[in-house]
């Protein structure tokens, strides 16, 4: 156990050498740092706590998504019923709960209904997909009535869907702001986390994840007055919106159909109207919008259409002549911001489907320094009781063990920086606790070690039983923390995460050093001093 | 040449200990049950200070630009704004105070507007420090999470410990740690001490930490059950334990030197999560190993059979 060959002796100082010299390019400062080659870049990232910012959860509407999906559905169903040829009789499709609802009229045949219908049904997961999983599920109740109904797959393939494009419009709004670093991923099924470092009031940043930003221009119905709309109901191709709060919430009766979506913009910028000096957007379409927009005002010269942004009526002017240049201007009581911000949401696309706040942490750059000074006093005070007591209690293998200590804090700090893994305050406990378990496996050795000597064996027997016992130990003592650090790690979030990273590190390297640098400097006293009888204390 | 190997400095446990350990366990015993039981009874009667991360609601920490906060002032100003149950408390120095903000009816939007009325009432006369919304969903997910991963935990570790040793070990250890933890949780409902995130992992770290302890002891017995094949089982464990006792206390302090330094230095945030380890490692885990790690192995039948089975076999 004693006898370590030269070649294993250079290999081990030299991986403890390497891994603590990883942790090199944190104590210099980010300019310097810059300069040097990619690999040697890789540094300790400060967590939120301990640098300020802000840490946002956000969660996909996953209802609304499944609705819109049997929306579509509907619509998809009324279509291709049309094609049937030669042509059926049928009432509109309706949503009831999670299923459609066809209902043949006059006897009409089911067959080729039910043929076309299947048309609508693709398969899930393209060709590599689960075989035989199919979007839809078609039910021919009888009677002439076809249920449809979305199958669990399909919702959640469009979930997925929904949370990765609401990821890449998150980023692109937020990239808006001109934030460093901003970091935006998926979490579980359904949650987007965004953590911008350095933000410390989130204040615009959740009105600009707030909104959908679904743009809509579409023709005000003017078959009757909204009166009476209000008092009956609308006609069923028509719907009551509801203006923006700052004009009092006005209702507009307002055509289902969609003339032109946001989805067609290339470009949305603020600017001012030249006649009032009024802040307003001013929107590009792309080639087909154009068409389409130009189209639309063609026909309606003279009528009255509505710009509807996220079901709220922006602005309902009169169409005063044809608009086929594809761009256009959206004036609705802005404020210079408003402008702005209805801009990048425009630029940045639309959400599909709306997204909820359900956590943020917000640190400010005050309590994150006065965290880092607390955390360092107390690192460097525990470290320092640590090592004083090794000494006074072992004496010089005391050194060894603070050395052993010394070499473990230095490892953790490279393997954190190799990792570019991030430090929070948690972490920093860990660190200071790991100082504790290092300590712990040199104990282990030097009380087995006394243990032999009192039994009567010679210094040198002595320590290569002592080590050999004291080894398995902390093998089997170290994995049931290890445990407990890996399942927090798993099921831990954020700054508790940053403990069990460090705190399962610190594990790691405490095994190795105690497996190969304790050892090795126990063997070269050995060799130096010949001790003939051994009082470790 | 001859050295002198070492300097005998500060000897905390004199050599060759005969404590009987053993014999404590008619009292460790009942004491533990006693102890359990009444901690339990807290749980459920008494129940835990939870924090905002498992029922919810804001949190603000907030430092005041122009003196020392002026609580009464603050908390009128808060309380006019419908936002039910506001608790303000002095954190740390004189011009800091925490506002915990009770979770809001009507789902997660609420929150958010609860928060924004804070902000507006307090104005430009404070420094924001910290602000923490969690809503409803996401508080249930945390403590189901985390609930979760206790269990996950323990489950995993008396796994690894029936692979490591005979199943009464696994057994003993996980019973003489899930004590830890139940005594622990009934401190914790006792001192009212905040019940976050942090204290999960307090939790969980005690465990690893008492049962590193536990492994120790059992790592010895299960070599001396090897090496003395007709030794009682009460003589065994005795030494076994007072063998390693010297490791075990010089562990302790050391661990309890770093936690005190966190304690002292380591600032608001995190005291709690300091001050529960303390406990649950130094003042419980210590105890446990020693008085009902080692001696439940007598009830969970270890070595019984031990006695003339093997007489031919000699160490």
């Amino acid at each position: 156990m004693l006898y370590i060959s030269r070649w294993k002796a250079l290999a081990i100082l030299l991986t403890a050498f390497v891994v603590c010299l990883f942790a090199v390019p944190n104590f210099f400062p980010e300019s310097t740092v810059a300069s040097w080659p990619k690999w040697a870049q890789r540094h300790i990232v400060l967590g939120l706590d301990l640098q300020g910012g802000s840490h946002i959860l956000l969660e996909v509407d996953t209802a609304a998504v499944r609705k819109e999906k049997l929306e579509q559905l509907k619509d998809d169903a009324r279509r291709v019923l049309r094609e049937v040829r030669p042509p059926i009789r049928f009432a509109p499709p309706a949503v009831r709960g999670n299923i459609v609802e066809v209902r043949l009229l006059e006897n009409a045949d089911p067959q080729a209904a039910l043929a076309k219908l299947r048309e609508l049904s693709q398969p899930i997961g393209g060709l590599l997909g689960g075989a035989g999983q199919r979007s839809l599920e078609i039910v021919n109740v009888g009677g002439g009535l076809i249920q449809l109904s979305l199958t669990e797959p399909a919702i959640r393939e469009r979930i997925t869907q929904a949370v990765q494009q609401s990821i890449e419009i998150v980023r692109r709004r937020v990239d808006e702001l001109g934030t460093v670093e901003p970091l935006i991923q998926r979490q579980g099924e359904d949650k987007v986390l965004v953590q911008v470092p350095g933000l410390q009031d989130p204040t615009r940043l959740k009105e600009l994840l707030g909104k959908t930003a679904k743009l809509e221009f579409r023709m005000v119905d003017t078959s009757m007055t909204v009166e009476q709309a209000l008092a009956e109901r609308p006609p069923p191709d028509s719907e009551i919106l509801y203006g923006t709060a700052k004009e009092g919430k006005h209702p507009y009766l307002i055509k289902k159909q969609v003339l032109v979506s946001g989805a067609e913009l290339t470009d949305a910028q603020p600017g001012f109207e030249q006649r009032t000096n009024e802040p307003i957007v001013q929107f590009v379409f792309n080639s087909s919008g154009a068409r389409k927009f130009g189209q639309a005002t063609i026909e309606n010269v003279g009528r009255l259409f509505a710009i509807v942004l996220d079901n709220e009526v922006i602005s309902a002017p009169v169409i005063r002549e044809p608009i086929t240049g594809g761009r256009g201007q959206i004036s609705g009581n802005f404020t210079v911001e408003s402008a702005n911000d209805l801009a990048i949401l425009l630029r940045a696309g639309a959400l599909p489907a709306p997204l909820t706040i359900i956590e943020q942490r917000v640190v400010g750059a005050g309590l994150g320094q006065d965290s880092i000074e607390q955390g360092r006093r107390a690192s460097y005070f525990g470290s320092a009781l640590v090592v004083v007591f090794m000494l006074v209690t072992y004496g010089i293998f005391g050194i060894f063990a603070n050395i052993a200590v010394a070499v473990n804090v230095g490892m953790i700090f490279g393997i954190l920086s190799m990792l570019n893994a991030t430090l929070t305050l948690p972490g920093i406990i860990g660190i200071v606790l790991t100082v504790g378990i290092a300590v712990d496996s040199n104990v282990l050795i030097y009380e087995r070690i006394r243990e032999e000597v009192r039994h009567g064996r010679s210094a040198i027997t002595a320590i290569d039983a002592g080590f050999t016992r004291a080894l398995a130990t902390i093998l089997d003592s170290n994995i049931t923390t290890f445990i407990a650090a890996a399942v927090l790690f798993l099921f831990g979030t954020g700054p508790v995460r940053g403990f069990a990273v460090t705190l399962g590190i610190g594990i790691l390297t405490t095994v190795f050093t105690a497996f190969t640098l304790t050892r090795l400097i126990a063997a070269w006293w050995v060799r130096w001093t010949r001790p003939q009888r051994l009082a470790i204390s | 040449m001859r050295v002198h190997s070492s300097i005998p400095l500060l000897r905390i446990v004199p050599d060759d200990t005969k404590f009987d350990f053993m014999r404590f366990r008619r009292i460790s015993f009942p004491m533990s049950a006693i102890l359990s039981i009444a901690a339990i009874l807290l749980f459920f009667f008494h129940g835990l200070n939870f924090g905002i991360d498992f029922i919810g609601g804001s949190l603000i920490e907030v430092r005041t630009v122009n003196g020392p906060a002026d609580l009464a002032k603050m908390r009128a100003a808060l309380s006019g704004l419908g936002l039910g149950d506001v608790q303000l408390q002095q954190f740390g120095g004189p011009t800091d105070v925490l506002i915990r903000v009770a979770q809001q009816p009507g789902g997660e939007v609420a929150q958010q507007q609860a928060i924004a009325k804070v902000r507006q009432a307090l104005g430009n006369e404070v420094e924001y420090r910290r602000e923490e919304v969690v809503g409803p969903r996401i508080s249930t997910e945390l403590l189901a999470g985390s609930t979760i991963g206790l269990v996950v935990a323990i489950f995993a570790i008396l796994i690894y410990l029936w692979f490591r040793f005979e199943w009464q070990f696994a057994l003993g250890a996980m019973i003489a740690n899930v004590h830890d933890l139940v005594l622990t949780i009934g401190y914790m409902s006792l001192t009212q001490i905040d019940f976050d995130l942090s204290s999960i992992a307090a939790l969980l770290t005690i465990l690893g930490y008492s049962l590193n302890d536990t492994v120790v002891i059992y790592d010895r017995i299960r070599e001396m059950l090897r090496r003395y094949k007709r030794m009682p089982m009460p003589e065994l464990l005795n030494i076994s334990v007072n063998s390693t006792l010297s490791r075990s206390i010089i562990t302790h302090v050391t661990v309890t030197l770093a936690l005190l330094a966190l304690l002292l230095f380591g600032g608001h945030a995190i005291h709690s999560f300091t001050a529960t380890m303390i406990f649950g490692v130094v003042l419980v885990g210590t105890y446990t190993s020693v008085f009902i790690a080692a001696p439940i192995l007598i009830y969970l039948g270890v070595g019984t059979t031990r006695m003339g089975e093997d007489a031919a076999e000699k160490s």
